[in-house]
């Protein structure tokens, strides 16, 4: 149980309830855009028109507009890929891990996180898509009954566990941040003057009332669907992990890898979810809901789970030393630590397993601008992490004169960044329209954790 | 409209005709239906959504159609010997002016789209070269021209026909001298119309022109035997071989053949364990440099002093005069005493084309008492007739005015002449010049008259390669074009109406047939040669001529100074050949570089000179080329590869590379490749290469095992200790081994005969309809060849053993690439083979990446039909070339070798019609039949007896990367080199 007494409370500011609710309800309810919104959707529109050149340009002429070859034939897309579902674990692993081992601290960003699982999900789905040679012909990977004997897929390939496994995660998640939405949206319902609103919000909130039978009937289908998706969280990942540990490429052939990546893309979830957050707080000025004890919380978090990627990494290298295999030894010893791609191998190195550690000082924890930093920090060490693993093995595999560097090209570039303006389009959407905190949950945190008006003296004994 | 000045009259008449011929030019608009109004603007709402609709509608109709409908028109009356989908296959003769081939061509549906080599010439032996196998894709070429053209402007043959024979007559009546300068011509009837000719017109004076003579050689044996011809040469015959500067594997004379030879000699199977023994003197590293036993750097220079020294070893040991000579670092003893012992049963060549050096390997060789054992000097060989001294007539002939006319037949002396400019500017006042080129090259642009010669696959013609055997050429398909062969040229403008097929004919009645006793018809008889392709007539045995000889003498070496070897590559050639797609995207073997020359130096000059790989350098001030670096470069030398630089080759050849034939070296009078001195100055440009391959050490992995050919004797799997390794302690799987019933098809190559010639890349570029992507995309690792000819290099950079290794696919057993496919579009036959189903491939690439071969090949972009990719593949004429059993690729898919499943197939189905069981050695792969060294061998793995379960029998067989136990079926066979442990 969350003590008040020794972690400080989880709601500043004397909130009541009907704060909180107007707090939450209040930027979607105005009529104003504010201007900074503005901005950064006309920044991110740009990007995101840059990106559907990248597609067009890879669809009309061809992957050959990227810059593969023969070796190296993944490259920019499925680091990208394999990246942005990292971060599309942060709203799962919270929500759910938390939920499930009762931290309520977890209740005034969960929502976000969610939000931020389904986009990045979302993002990280085109990256497949847009890989395949034949995008035209990418229905083939459903197992859709079909007059050809039935071909079916090959039930073999990590590939196919990857559709399977992202189209459940996406479906699950989804529904899981909607039905935690519907009792905010009749709130919104209830609150809003406008008709249009009115509507839409009665409609998606699916004939909410609030009655006592219609929150049990809430809790329980959270608590359900919390517990079937928490497996997703670890299943996702290790399948992802899959697609490189079963291939027989060095430095891929790694039983360590699902575990590695599950922690990996928590590790970059969680980064994500800080570098949101402390955004977010600022522009909302949530800095009362989203306290610095959150912040702390997290960055303790990212502490422990760095000190595992650290772990993982030695544990690679000395497995690639003891195996006495020359091939991994090459990759390991001779492609990352040195070699072609050391840079690449190093940043790695510091901003996953060693800037993070800074943590450690109380005083880097409490100044925000740090810690926005070191998340960011993070970001990048784990988008260099996957560049890493994809690229450094596939330039130099078993026979030396197949060996072949890789550079990516200007569209590739142009689908990421593209990627990233969908994603933040995303965000400034749900933002805008959506209730971006559990209003319900933030008042069932409210009396037992906060310094409420009413109760304020009983707290005081 | 902006107002218009004008400076003189005809300026503003000129103005004034533009205007009138503008408004001419602008056809009316119209749309049927439309009246004028709806046209020209105005239009009403009405009009928009008619309009609207129609275009909707329209566009819905269109798209709705993904494919256009084309209508075929059934054959009503069979064409004779054509079923459609049943190639047929005819013999005949490629013989370009510098290299000769007996080959079949087969055509499907009357187009020859490959080319294989016909086994029963005891010459080309049933091998090809990479070029021969290239040439059918030359038949297609867009750059041909269509028709005979004067002035610049297609014309009609019976124009151009009246005003040739015009202007012979008047020059002959003027008694001027008209030069026929032709490729070296090896047909006895081509021969024979040519001197029939010059007796019509007695003041046509014919010359052969070869663009890299032979002449020193025919001189040096004309003084020591008092016969001007170039020996035939028997390498199958000689335990120790000594070259230099002869890349006889390569290009050096009969390259196809002597590979045969070359190989025969060298092959350790059925329990041989003779092997003989290659020693190579050179300067560049040459395809013969990288299969030799022992290799030795010398400079052009050193190259005569080399030699006397040997010489002068040799005949101190048999008792012989010595001569005077310069001391040079390189030690020969070793070679002078394996020579020794093996007299009469070695061979010393040397390519270099300079009577000194040609003299004193006349004399090694009689000392070595070669004459008759390896070396047959009755059996002239007839390419290569060409002497530099008729052309230096000629340019004088013409720049005096003596010579009033000049025809050219399958040569480019304006590209590849030394004395280029002179004859350019000699060229400009002749009356009559007519040129036979089958494209406009530079030659044929200055000429007043081009009379396109056929192609060689829509030629008739015989050959005689060697004395007594000959090859003959008959079309595989009708003229494409309004051309017209050489000889029936010569045949109009001698006022004859026969065709050259009947003068032929008669020739062959009248002077052949006589001599043979086992037809009594003619027809049978012609008909027989024309079957077989080839006819030999014995020779009878003579003794060989004695040798005479004379004082030799070696100039001092020169030091310190930077010297030129200039060489024909492989792929290129002559540069006759540069507007084939194919041979520029052919990677060089040892080089592995495509689209480009450059100067090769050795590591340790680019290190003293600052250069690295891909600096540009100028050569003598003016000729900027981009820097390889080669190990195995001599010292204080540079290399450059000839056939580059054309302007005039067609879209794909022009402007790749530069021309370097201005660098030869004629200070002895004859041409020689070798020796020209030169500066080279770097510059702060930079050029990319396209390079196969950039990593060239196998860094320790067991890729290509070798062993030296004493412990191969002791114990034949010496050298791959790791394969008994593997098969006592690693081969095991939790699975199942897979099971075959009937068939199990392996393929195996035997390192130790491969010489890396990339024939076989080639070939099965052309049995596969593999795309050719440009240089960029080689440059970006995308070359789609199925076959690549890795090669490596022992670590030392100075003088490093090297090591070719063909690797297509290797049809895994247990495939990594097949079980990563998502949409199961790969699959394992039943019979071993690793099968891509093109339809359902999506491009997801990851078996390309879990291929630990890296043997896969992805479409990145449709190489069809596509302006960016404007090859053979991007013409309705260079797609005649396709081979229609094999699919041709979309975009965006992966493929890759699949053991030329189409020809299994043919040959099974064969089998069943005939109720027969398939025979071992009945299916051919693609790369297998032509290897001019029998270094493949194809056929059913679980058939103990055929020949490549028992070529895979000997010890020396592995398996790639085996320890991944991917458990391929195709095998090598350890590289066994003859030299000491």
């Amino acid at each position: 149980m969350y003590n008040i007494k020794v972690r400080g409370v989880l709601i500043e500011g004397n909130k009541g309830y009907h704060d909180i609710t107007q707090d939450v309800t209040n930027p979607l309810l105005s009529k104003t855009t504010p201007k900074w919104w503005w901005i950064a959707s006309f920044v991110t529109t740009s990007m995101l028109i840059w990106g559907i050149w990248g597609f067009y340009n890879t669809i009309a002429v061809g992957t050959g507009t990227w810059g593969l070859n023969n070796s190296v034939s993944w490259g920019f897309a499925i680091i990208n890929f394999v990246w942005w579902i990292g971060i599309g674990h942060a709203g799962t692993a919270f929500s759910i891990f938390l939920l499930v081992l009762h931290q309520r601290w977890r209740t005034s960003i969960n929502r976000a996180a969610e939000a931020m699982t389904i986009f990045a999900v979302m993002a990280a789905g085109m990256f497949p898509m847009i890989h395949m040679g034949r995008i035209w012909d990418g229905f083939f990977v459903f197992p859709y009954p079909n007059t050809r004997g039935p071909l079916w897929d090959n039930f073999n390939s990590p590939l196919f566990w990857d559709v399977t496994a992202i189209s459940t995660y996406l479906t699950a998640s989804f529904l899981f941040w909607y039905v935690g939405m519907i009792p905010d949206f009749a709130s919104i319902r209830e609150r809003t003057v406008s008709i249009v609103k009115k509507k839409i919000y009665g409609i998606l909130s699916l004939g909410w009332l609030g009655s006592a039978r219609g929150w049990l009937r809430f809790e329980s289908a959270a608590l359900l669907m919390g517990g079937l998706t928490a497996p997703l969280v670890v299943s996702v990942h290790s399948i992802v992990a899959m697609d490189f540990a079963a291939g027989i490429v060095p430095g891929w052939h790694s039983t360590i890898f699902p575990p590695f990546f599950v922690v990996g893309a928590i590790f970059s979830g969680f980064a994500m979810v800080l570098t949101l957050m402390i955004i977010v707080r600022k522009v909302y000025k949530y800095e009362e809901y989203v306290t610095q004890r959150h912040l702390d919380a997290i960055a303790r978090v990212l502490t422990f789970v760095s000190l595992i990627m650290g772990v993982a990494y030695i544990s690679e290298i000395f497995v690639a030393w003891y195996s006495n295999s020359p091939y991994e030894m090459y990759v390991f010893f001779k492609n990352r630590a040195i070699g072609d791609y050391e840079f690449e191998f190093w940043a790695m190195i510091t901003c996953n397993a060693i800037i993070p550690q800074l943590f450690w000082f109380k005083k880097i924890r409490k100044n925000i601008t740090m810690v926005f930093i070191i998340s960011i920090f993070i970001n990048i060490g784990m988008w260099f992490e996957r560049f890493v693993i994809v690229v450094t093995s596939l330039s130099k595999t078993w026979l030396p004169s197949t060996w072949h560097s890789y550079t990516p090209t200007l569209t590739e570039v142009a689908i990421f960044v593209g990627t990233l303006g969908f994603f933040i389009m995303g965000i400034l959407m749900f933002l805008r329209f959506l209730p971006m905190m559990a209003i319900s949950e933030l008042k069932g945190v409210l009396k037992e954790t906060s310094i409420v008006k009413e109760n304020t003296k009983s707290h005081e004994e | 409209m902006e107002k218009k000045y004008w400076q003189s009259l005809e300026i503003y008449d000129e103005i004034v005709k533009n205007s009138v011929s503008n408004k001419e030019s602008m056809p009316e608009f119209s749309i049927d239906g439309l009246d004028e109004t709806e046209i020209k603007g105005k239009s009403s709402r009405r009009d928009f959504l008619k309009m609207m609709g129609f275009s909707v509608g329209a566009v819905a109709l269109v798209s709705s159609c993904q494919m256009p409908v084309r209508k075929a028109i059934p054959l009503l009356n069979r064409p004779q010997e054509l079923i459609p989908g049943v190639p047929n296959y005819y013999a005949t003769t490629f013989f370009d002016g510098d290299e000769y081939c007996s080959i079949l061509v087969k055509t499907r549906e009357s187009r020859p789209i490959k080319i294989e080599g016909n086994d029963l010439s005891q010459i080309s032996q049933r091998g090809t070269s990479a070029k021969v196998q290239a040439s059918v894709l030359n038949l297609y070429d867009d750059v041909r021209l269509k028709g005979p053209v004067k002035g610049g402007n297609q014309n009609n043959w019976k124009t151009i026909d009246a005003e040739i024979k015009g202007k012979l007559e008047i020059l002959k009546n003027d008694d001027k001298e008209v030069v026929l300068m032709t490729s070296t011509i090896i047909s006895p009837t081509t021969r024979k119309l040519i001197d029939e000719f010059v007796i019509a017109y007695p003041n046509v004076k014919w010359i052969q022109y070869d663009s890299l003579p032979m002449s020193a050689m025919r001189k040096a044996n004309k003084i020591n035997f008092e016969k001007d011809t170039i020996p035939y040469y028997h390498f199958e015959n000689a335990d120790v071989m000594v070259g230099f500067n002869a890349d006889f594997l390569g290009t050096w004379l009969m390259p196809v053949t002597f590979s045969k030879q070359f190989s025969k000699g060298r092959k350790l199977k059925d329990g041989q364990t003779k092997m003989s023994r290659l020693y190579q003197f050179e300067t560049n590293m040459s395809l013969t440099g990288s299969n030799a036993d022992y290799r030795y750097q010398i400079k052009p220079s050193e190259e005569a002093s080399v030699l006397l020294k040997l010489y002068n070893i040799l005949a101190e040991k048999t008792g012989n005069v010595v001569y005077n000579t310069t001391e040079v670092k390189t030690d020969v003893s070793k070679v002078a005493k394996d020579l020794l012992n093996s007299k009469g049963k070695s061979l010393v060549v040397s390519g270099t084309n300079d009577t000194k050096i040609q003299l004193m390997v006349n004399a090694i060789n009689s000392l070595l008492d070669n004459y008759g054992k390896t070396i047959d000097l009755n059996t002239a060989v007839n390419l290569k007739q060409g002497v530099e001294s008729d052309i230096m007539l000629a340019i004088s002939g013409m720049q005096s005015g003596k010579v009033g006319g000049v025809l050219f037949y399958n040569v480019n002396p304006v590209y590849d002449c030394v004395h280029k400019d002179k004859l350019t500017k000699a060229l400009k006042n002749l009356p009559l010049k007519v040129s036979f080129a089958t494209t406009m090259d530079e030659t044929a642009l200055l000429c007043d008259y081009v009379c396109p010669d056929n192609n060689y696959l829509e030629s008739w013609n015989d050959a005689e390669p060697i004395n007594g055997f000959y090859s003959f050429t008959q079309p595989t398909i009708r003229p494409i074009f309004d051309t017209r062969q050489f000889q029936e040229s010569l045949l109009r403008w001698m006022d004859s109406d026969q065709s050259f097929s009947d003068y032929l004919e008669k020739n062959w009645e009248a002077i052949f047939f006589p001599k043979q006793k086992t037809f009594n018809s003619f027809d049978k008889f012609w008909f027989k040669c024309k079957k077989d392709g080839v006819y030999n007539i014995a020779s009878e045995e003579q003794s060989q001529p004695v040798f005479k000889g004379g004082k030799l003498k070696a100039e001092k070496p020169k030091i310190g100074a930077l010297e030129l070897a200039l060489y024909e590559n492989i792929s290129i050639g002559t540069g006759r050949y540069s507007n084939n797609p194919w041979l520029q995207e052919m990677p060089d073997p040892v080089t592995t570089a495509t689209w480009d020359n450059y100067v090769t130096v050795s590591p340790a000059f680019a290190k003293a000179q600052g250069l690295q790989q891909e600096d540009v350098v100028k050569i003598n001030d003016s000729l900027e080329l981009p820097v390889l670096i080669q190990p195995g470069q001599t010292e204080e030398t540079i290399g450059i590869a000839l056939g580059y630089g054309r302007s005039n080759a067609g879209k794909v050849g022009d402007g790749v590379g530069k021309n370097v034939y201005g660098l030869i070296n004629i200070s002895t009078g004859l041409k020689n490749l070798l020796g020209t001195p030169v500066t080279l100055e770097k510059t702060s440009k930079t050029y990319s290469l396209a390079l196969t391959q950039t990593h060239h050490v196998m860094e320790g992995r067991p890729i290509v095992r070798e062993t030296v050919l004493s412990s191969f004797i002791k114990d034949p799997t010496s050298g791959n200790e790791e394969h008994v390794k593997f098969l006592k302690d690693e081969n095991f799987s939790l699975y199942p081994d897979p099971k075959f019933n009937a068939f199990q098809w392996g393929l195996s190559v035997d390192l130790n005969s491969c010489t890396g010639c990339s024939n076989c890349v080639i070939s099965c570029q052309a049995e596969n309809n593999v795309a050719v992507v440009g240089k960029d995309q080689v440059k970006l690792g995308r070359i789609m060849q199925w076959i690549r000819i890795d090669r490596y290099y022992s670590e030392m950079s100075d003088n490093p053993e090297v090591f070719h290794m063909p690797v297509m696919c290797l049809q895994c057993d247990n495939a990594p690439c097949e079980n990563v496919c998502p949409v199961a579009a790969l699959s394992h036959s039943d019979e071993g083979l690793s099968q891509v189903t093109y339809n359902r491939c999506i491009g997801t690439r990851y078996c390309m990446n879990n291929c630990p071969y890296k043997v896969r090949r992805f479409n990145w972009y449709e190489f069809v039909n596509n302006n960016k990719f404007d090859y053979n593949l991007n013409s309705d004429l260079g797609k005649l070339v396709l081979n229609p059993d094999v699919t041709v690729r979309q975009r965006g898919v992966v493929e890759k070798c699949n053991s030329c499943e189409q020809r299994i197939q043919e040959k099974k189905l064969l089998a069943k019609s005939e109720n027969r069981e398939l025979r071992d050695g009945e299916i051919l792969t693609a790369c297998q039949q032509n290897c001019p060294t029998d270094a493949i061998q194809f056929g059913n793995l679980l058939d103990k007896g055929s020949n490549v379960s028992r070529t895979n029998d000997t010890g020396r067989m592995y398996h790639l990367l085996e320890s991944l136990h991917t458990l391929p079926s195709q095998s090598y066979l350890t590289k066994v080199r003859n030299k000491k442990a």
